[in-house]
């Protein structure tokens, strides 16, 4: 579904990812752990060229995204993302955040849209908010709306950009059991994140990345239990 | 001294007359300010460096030189170049307009600017392609944030059409003018003249003050 080869990114004289190479299955879960700095956001954010890829190649579903001749638009459809900081709209209600896209994008009637975002509101528990503004929702409940509104065009794969990590902590369980859900619905996603309980429960692969490189991958069990690198293991041990 | 009661009635004909060509220069001055201050505002984010430099350049020239000195450059200057005068109330409208369309152009790039970067990486990352996301997400937001600036510039544009009274535009500073110089009547009229601007000024800063409320609350 994805395959990433030979990634690097600078900006300018700061090299953030130096040489990727990996492959992510179609209704795989990838968590993305590592220390602040690794690269870990800036390698989520190549995989939808959020970022412009310095080279080495990104390809989903046979294209290759870095070259800036594709029309990233049309394949940043199929694949979702939610940040960090959730960047909900806050001049659209709760409602026309999630169908925006789909309308300007047309994606289907405006009823059709509006019946599969109440859906999609049902899904992540906030239905009752639809006609709510951004500003009114807590972060547990923006960050679901976030994912409502990326769920709605439909994509093949979703990118998880710390999406807890800005929540109080007592918000973070019901964003993680809606992420919970569409991965045991088998939706592909990357999830970079600093919940370990969610990598080892959820996640398919473990991604430990430092200094701009995956140094270690595997199950969960090989990467938290059977630990091959020294700096895993003392990343693990500051985190756990 | 003595004050002649007579004369703060006496000019009001004069300065209403004045209060009108006042109004339409500053209306339609201002319109066109905001055509130029979009585009040249849009410009000077603009991924380009030299649609960028372009744009600074004209902000830099208009902000940098006195408005009295761009009347006469435009309304004396440019005829002695081209031989071809033009009637100074389309020139006055003009000057407003290139004057206030570097400040609005200023306040455009501030109020896109003000708007978190994580708003343009959401609509793109949904498919959004960069026109759209400017025209649905960014815009009502920064439109918003500059309508307190732009009532400001209103109010200043609406004050600096005083200056066009050099060229013989016959707006409220000139009509008081002439009505000065007819009756010597300094202090009347020119009392009445700020009074007529603050007719104007007033309501204009309360309904901002109105406006800046109502959106802290939004």
């Amino acid at each position: 579904m994805i395959k990433v080869n030979e990634l690097h990114k600078s900006f300018g004289d700061n090299q953030v990812l130096k040489g990727i190479t990996t492959e992510i299955k179609a209704k795989e879960v990838v968590c993305v752990i590592g220390p602040s700095g690794s690269g870990k956001s800036t390698f989520l954010r190549c995989l939808n060229r959020l970022e412009d890829i310095t080279s080495g190649e990104v390809i989903i579903d046979g294209t290759n995204i870095a070259d800036k001749s594709v029309n990233i638009n049309r394949y940043r459809q199929d694949v979702g993302m939610v940040f960090q900081h959730f960047n909900l709209f806050p001049h659209k209600s709760v409602l026309e955040n999630i169908t925006l896209a789909p309308k300007k994008l047309g994606k289907g009637q405006k009823a059709e849209l509006n019946e599969k975002a109440m859906q999609l509101l049902d899904k992540v528990g906030l239905r009752e908010k639809a006609q709510a503004y951004p500003s009114s929702l807590s972060g547990g409940q923006k960050q679901r709306v976030a994912i409502a509104r990326a769920l709605a065009m439909n994509p093949k794969i979703m990118l998880f950009d710390e999406p807890t990590s800005a929540l109080d902590p007592e918000l973070v369980d019901d964003v993680l059991a809606v992420m919970k859900d569409l991965a045991n619905e088998g939706m592909t996603m990357v999830v970079v994140t600093h919940e370990m309980g969610f990598a080892k429960e959820v996640g398919d692969r473990v991604f430990f990345m430092d200094e701009g490189l995956v140094l270690e991958e595997g199950t969960p069990e090989d990467v938290f239990t059977n630990t091959k690198h020294e700096r895993t293991q003392e990343f693990l041990s500051k985190i756990l | 001294m003595v004050i002649n009661p007579q004369a703060f009635i006496d000019v009001i004909p004069f300065l209403i007359d004045g209060l009108w060509i006042t109004l339409y220069i500053t209306i339609f001055g201002v319109a066109i300010g905001c055509v130029i201050g979009t585009l040249f505002g849009l410009m000077s984010i603009s991924r380009f460096r030299i649609v960028r430099f372009i744009a600074v350049t004209y902000v830099e020239v208009v902000r940098g030189t006195p408005l009295l000195a761009q009347i006469f450059f435009i309304h004396l200057g440019i005829p002695a170049l081209i031989g071809h005068t033009f009637d100074p109330y389309i020139t006055g409208v003009a000057i407003i307009g290139i004057n206030s369309g570097a400040y609005i152009a200023e306040i455009v790039r501030g109020g896109v600017n003000s708007i978190d970067k994580g708003q343009m990486e959401a609509g793109r990352s949904l498919g959004l392609n960069s026109r759209q996301t400017m025209r649905y997400i960014i815009w009502p937001q920064a439109l918003k944030v500059m309508i307190p600036p732009f009532g400001n510039q209103f109010v200043i544009s609406l004050k600096d059409t005083s200056l066009l009274s050099s060229i013989a535009v016959a707006e409220l500073m000139y009509s008081g003018r002439q009505y000065m110089t007819i009756t010597f009547s300094a202090f009347e009229t020119m009392f009445m003249v700020c009074i007529f601007y603050l007719i104007i000024t007033i309501p204009a800063s309360l309904l901002l003050r109105y406006l800046e409320r109502r959106i802290d609350k939004s």
